[in-house]
């Protein structure tokens, strides 16, 4: 596939960008932490988002969404990195349902996908159990007890789940991990919300006891690592989606910032010194614009060896909106560490999504030992 | 789709049928590098016929059109083409400035005469080209270029000197900017001009670089005569000439930050030379930075290929250009960096057998020219700052 938007998708992003602009800007965020928003998104944008048939953009058609694929949400998710938008979006849209993609059963799928597609059930990944992401690292255990599993252990690092109607949990199962679909109301399951520093929420969720049926299992007993791998590579995709958005839009606007503010008389932006970094940093931009996209055309052929590319763009993208923000806030100077100036929330924007699904380091180190050193 | 994968069957049974085995290797040293011109000596009679079948074909320039000797490939055509020439690492059958830097020139602002007179003879590697832009006086400020050109009645004569003239010592033809208009404002009076530089009055002397090696040199005009028929363009208007070139050219050096066809990745040589314990290397700084230089590799390498399907879809790459110059020649100093780490003690042999005489210690020394060659990184970055991002001063 060649590395362009065809026009279908160039309407999309279109489309999106003004929706999110003028229903959701980064003033929205700023309003959702004023007011200490309990659900940390607006259900009414939500509502909104689903008529544009966002939520279920990557559903398939026989299950009531719109088949758009990954490349699809993708460019919607890029253009909330823009705008900051706090929804559902990521976790359930797509995490939620590239998982019942790819290891649900028919039955769960016919069940579950048309209210996610609609955005009236929400789904939710937990599969981090300590503070740094390590899917290896599963404490959580299942047991098999005449027809039903009992689950007990805990989570942490949940997008939102707290709003979550099913939760998608790793859990060890004897022979090794496996998934499963916890609907969040099952007794036994306690949620914890906790508000991180941009104020979007993530949960810790603990399980006690949680009895479930056979149906609840998510793909094959025991060898859910592989599964759950790739789930998380589309994860991490999307987040490099977001960030790709929430740098360029960073970036964008302090080159604007370039050209209007004046000292010495003369505009900032005719130093050389700022000029080199801004001219760095259009470069690294440029680059993970190619990731991305490949990225997700990557998922949208179906190919199998995704991993590298996902590392690769996770790491790369992370690092740039990292650059971006931190050079960002730099040249705004000391406007640019003010509460009321938004430069801010692009930064611990940043900061969530470099941490969510692997850091660069860990990514780095993924990468090498794919490319076997 | 099936038309390409037709053309991919008959590339394949092509060179399986056509490229000698010697051939299916990558370079191992300048010397492995068919220049062609007047004067080159090929090293066997395998890189001879390998140059003689491509250029048979047009595909020592398959972009171009099939008047002018080229292959007459479509952009698609042209993609298998390389990826099928990579497959089996076969090596380019001809490097040449007057393909990558002259004949897009030409391509663009030639008459019919100049394209005819010159294109076919660069697509069969029988005419070697220099670049005559860099003066004493005149690097990054290329425009403040004084070599003079003079109107006499029926040619031009030229005085004046060029510097760093790379293989000036081996070009037949010389492309050059010259100024022809003494009072004009400095963009204003430039000319871009060619010759031979068998014509009397031409000089060079030869320039000693870092990597030992001398690969170029001043040349010296003294009363040069240039036809008045050489001249590409406008008179006066050379500096459009030479821009739409430097993009070309700033292109092409981007290209050497990827590692070419057939070459063993930086990670996977450190792999084999320092070993690892369960698949991992022992020093974890050095794996690191490979690991980044690996992955800005893939980034460089996807987009150019995101740049080429954009320009395919009408978008103009223009001072993109710049930006790959710049982001590929700093990345090509990190691979040296990087192999120079990986090779240790062995990498300082400056001759021998076992070093390929300093292959590595000189490719490394080499490298530092990249960012300066062709524009430095500086320049670059001016470019991408002024042009793309539209930043004042
Ligand atoms: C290996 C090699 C091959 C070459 N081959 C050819 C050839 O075939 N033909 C040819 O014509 N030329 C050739 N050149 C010349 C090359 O194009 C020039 O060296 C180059 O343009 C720089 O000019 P300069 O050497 O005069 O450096 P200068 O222009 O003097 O630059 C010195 C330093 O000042 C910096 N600088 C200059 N202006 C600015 C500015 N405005 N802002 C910030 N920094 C600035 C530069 O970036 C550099 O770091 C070659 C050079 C090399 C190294």
């Amino acid at each position: 596939m060649a590395l362009v938007l065809n026009d279908e998708q160039l309407m999309l992003r279109d489309a999106a960008r003004h929706f999110l602009s003028e229903q959701a800007p980064v003033s929205q965020l700023r309003e959702l932490r004023d007011t200490g928003n309990e659900d940390g998104f607006s259900r009414e944008l939500w509502s909104g988002m689903a008529e544009m048939g966002w939520t279920g953009i990557l559903v398939p058609e026989e299950h009531g969404g719109l088949g758009y694929g990954f490349t699809g949400i993708g460019l919607i998710l890029e253009e909330c990195g823009r705008t900051l938008t706090a929804s559902p979006l990521h976790a359930s849209s797509l995490v939620g349902v590239a998982a019942l993609l790819l290891a649900g059963s028919s039955d769960q799928r016919s069940k579950l996908l048309p209210a996610v597609a609609a955005g009236e059930h929400l789904l939710a990944l937990a599969c981090d159990e300590g503070p740094i992401h390590d899917p290896l690292r599963v404490n959580c255990r299942a047991e098999a007890d005449t027809g039903a599993w009992a689950i007990n252990g805990s989570k942490t690092a949940v997008v939102d789940g707290h709003i979550a109607d099913s939760l998608i949990v790793s859990a060890l199962t004897g022979g090794g991990v496996s998934l499963f679909l916890v609907p969040a109301n099952t007794s036994g399951v306690t949620v914890n919300r906790v508000a991180v520093l941009d104020t979007h929420i993530m949960a810790t969720v603990e399980f006690k006891q949680v009895q479930l049926g056979e149906e609840h299992l998510l793909g094959e007993k025991d060898s859910a690592q592989g599964t759950l791998d790739s789930i998380l590579d589309v994860a991490r995709i999307g987040a490099a989606a977001e960030m790709l958005g929430l740098a360029q839009e960073a970036f964008e606007r302090t080159v604007e910032y370039l050209k209007q503010r004046k000292q010495f008389g003369v505009p900032i932006g005719s130093f050389q010194a700022l000029q080199h970094r801004a001219a760095q940093l259009f470069g690294e931009i440029e680059l993970c614009k190619s990731l991305v996209l490949k990225s997700l055309h990557a998922l949208d052929d179906g190919e199998d060896d995704l991993a590298e590319l996902a590392s690769l763009t996770k790491a790369k993208t992370g690092e740039t909106a990292r650059l971006a923000t931190a050079e960002a806030i730099q040249m705004h100077g000391g406007i640019g560490m003010t509460d009321d100036f938004d430069i801010g929330f692009f930064l611990k924007r940043y900061r969530i999504l470099e941490n969510l699904y692997g850091d660069s380091n860990f990514h780095l180190d993924r990468f090498a030992r794919l490319r076997g050193y | 789709m099936t038309e390409t994968n037709e053309f991919r069957q008959e590339v394949r049974t092509w060179l399986e049928q056509n490229c000698p085995d010697s051939m299916r290797s990558p370079h191992r040293s300048d010397a492995d590098i068919c220049w062609g011109g007047r004067n080159f000596t090929f090293q066997s009679q395998d890189q001879k016929l390998w140059l003689e079948r491509m250029a048979g074909k047009g595909w020592t320039a398959p972009a171009w059109p099939i008047e002018y000797g080229g292959g007459g490939l479509g952009r698609a055509e042209v993609k298998v083409l390389k990826e099928e020439l990579a497959r089996i690492h076969a090596r380019p059958p001809l490097i040449s400035f007057g393909i990558s830097m002259l004949g897009p020139a030409l391509l663009k602002f030639g008459t019919e005469e100049l394209k005819q007179q010159h294109l076919p003879p660069i697509v069969r590697g029988e005419i070697r080209w220099a670049q005559g832009y860099s003066e004493p006086n005149a690097g990054s400020d290329l425009a403040s270029l004084a070599a003079r050109c003079e109107d006499r009645g029926d040619h031009y004569s030229l005085s004046g000197s060029k510097i760093w003239t790379s293989y000036g010592d081996l070009g037949d033809w010389m492309f050059c900017l010259v100024r022809t208009d003494f009072e004009a404002k400095k963009h204003e009076g430039i000319s871009f001009v060619m010759f031979d530089m068998a014509a009397p009055g031409v000089t060079t002397r030869p320039i000693r670089l870092i990597s030992g090696k001398s690969p170029f040199t001043e040349t010296l005009f003294d009363q040069v005569r240039v036809e008045k028929n050489q001249v590409i363009g406008e008179l006066n208007q050379g500096w459009t000439v030479a821009k739409y070139l430097l993009t070309h050219e700033r292109e092409m050096i981007a290209s050497t930050g990827l590692s070419s066809a057939g070459t063993i990745p930086v990670g996977r040589t450190a792999a084999h030379v320092l070993g690892t314990d369960n698949g991992v290397l022992h020093n974890a700084m050095l794996r690191t930075d490979i690991a980044k230089f690996e992955m800005d590799e893939r980034c460089l390498e996807l987009t150019i290929e995101r740049a080429r399907d954009e320009v395919k879809a009408g978008v103009s790459l223009g001072a993109t250009s710049s930006m790959f110059k710049y982001y590929g020649t700093e990345l090509n100093k990190r691979r040296q960096e990087l192999l120079m780490s990986i090779h240790g003690n062995d990498a300082l042999h400056w001759e021998g057998e076992k070093s390929h005489e300093g292959r590595l210690a000189r490719a490394w020394l080499r490298s530092k020219g990249n960012s300066i060659e062709g524009g430095t990184s500086e320049i670059q970055l001016n470019i991408v700052s002024k042009h793309i991002l539209g930043l004042p001063g």
